[in-house]
């Protein structure tokens, strides 16, 4: 006998969920600044929500960066988070990494793997080593089947040789102060295993088979946008995946949101309170902020602007 | 096309509580009870239901039991050979049956 399902199709509104629980979603201490520094992508992983890829040239240009580095001189942020597309793939990433790595607590770069492999992706792995930099690294599975459908062939052979190597540097060794952590997404329109029981999983898979260690991994659900979007709509998926994240939203995940502690800032230099925002154009604010004109960071008790996308972020576990 | 089976009917399984509440109220609660962490975690529960699943072939079971592997962090490798592990059973559970026919048929030839 299978398990009760509720058959509701179709999302409600992400505003009304947090009504409906008498909360409202504004901003705690920013804390943290990510730096969305491109959508150029060596990779199109058929659930990016930014739709970055090979074909994508916008990448962040150094005078961005300057304003950047002087807004993490202004501000001191707990930590900060380069994303992308491939960072690995802007040409004046060093500039960027060694400039903000001494003005914050904690400076962590996302990864695709498979950019860190070759000669440029070796002497950046030189230089994250040297500044003591976070890696966080995606990977869905720890089969090569699932990783590949969502990430593309040849990626799984790619992406375990280069982990490999960042064992080899000391990255995400167990006693290691080289912090290596793996994200996983699920390969497909249902939602991820909790954490804890997946993390414990990708451990004793990766290290059985490969040898691999890592320090934590993230679960976290696909956002019903871009890439990931015309796939539930190209399978038929749409309705149930929304009805699916906007029925399993929990209201134990709002504190923890990370629209409450950070602000995004894309290639560009404009602010927005998440990637997911940044995605879709929901600006910080309300309106076109450029990074070199925040003069304060927003207060505490600020209003953020809600989507129904953000249902991602609160269904089950949450979204931190 | 008209079929018996409409993958939507899986959401209307609470519904046979109505003409037996407390029979379904005690089923429902066994059931959860059982896919409860215990000695076992819960995605091995999911991959023994998911081989179970195509043994007594249920197509609603199938169903949930192929999105509950998923969602527990189980891979397609995994719950295919969750799959010939029921297939072995079952194939076997007839073929040690042999033993029985090859008996008979000694004992009744020359
Ligand atoms: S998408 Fe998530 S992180 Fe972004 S504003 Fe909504 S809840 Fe916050």
């Amino acid at each position: 006998m299978p398990m009760a399902a509720n058959g509701q199709m179709g999302g409600r509104a992400f505003h009304e969920a947090l009504e409906r629980h008498g909360l409202q979603l504004t901003r705690e201490e920013t804390r943290v600044l990510q730096v969305n520094v491109g959508l150029a992508c060596g990779l199109s992983c058929r659930h990016c929500h930014l739709e970055a890829g090979p074909q994508r040239d916008e990448v962040m240009d150094l005078e961005t960066m300057e304003a950047v580095i002087d807004c993490a001189r202004r501000f001191r942020f707990e930590s900060i988070d380069l994303t992308g597309g491939a960072p690995e793939l802007v040409p004046d990433l060093e500039r960027l990494v060694r400039a903000l790595a001494p003005l914050t607590g904690r400076l962590m770069v996302r990864t695709n793997l498979v950019a860190l492999d070759g000669a440029r992706g070796a002497a950046l792995c030189e230089l994250y080593r040297e500044l003591g930099v976070a890696l966080v690294a995606s990977l869905p599975a720890t089969n090569a089947s699932q990783t590949e459908a969502q990430r593309g062939e040849g990626v799984w052979g790619r992406s375990i040789e280069v982990l490999k190597k960042l064992n080899a540097l000391g990255y995400g060794m167990p006693e290691s102060p080289l912090r290596l952590d793996l994200v996983s997404n699920p390969s497909g329109a249902f939602l991820p295993p909790p954490q804890q029981q997946a993390e414990q999983k990708f451990r004793s898979d990766l290290f059985r088979r490969h040898g691999i260690s890592f320090h934590s991994l993230y679960t976290f659900a696909n956002v019903p946008l871009g890439r990931f979007r015309s796939f539930l709509e190209r399978s038929g998926n749409l309705d149930a995946y929304l009805a699916k994240l906007s029925d399993g939203f929990n209201p134990c995940s709002v504190p923890g949101l990370m629209c409450r502690y950070q602000l995004s800032v894309d290639w560009r230099g404009r602010l927005y309170d998440c990637d997911f925002h940044l995605a879709q154009g929901v600006w910080h604010g309300g309106g076109e902020t450029h990074i070199s004109a925040l003069a304060e960071l927003p207060p505490p008790g600020t209003a953020i602007p809600t989507a129904d996308h953000c249902f991602a972020c609160t269904v089950g576990a949450g979204f931190t | 096309m008209e079929t018996y089976y409409d993958p939507k009917d899986l959401g209307s399984f609470a519904e046979v509580a109505k003409d037996a509440p407390e029979l379904a109220g005690k089923f429902f609660a066994y059931y959860n009870e059982v896919f409860a962490e215990g000695e076992l975690t819960e995605r091995e529960k999911a991959l023994i239901a998911l081989a179970v699943a195509h043994t007594v072939q249920c197509p609603y079971c199938i169903d949930a039991y192929t999105r509950a592997c998923l969602e527990k962090g189980s891979h397609l490798g995994e719950m295919t050979e969750a799959v010939h592990v029921a297939t072995a059973i079952r194939g076997g559970a007839s073929l040690v049956h042999a033993v029985q026919m090859r008996k008979i048929a000694e004992k009744l030839s020359l």
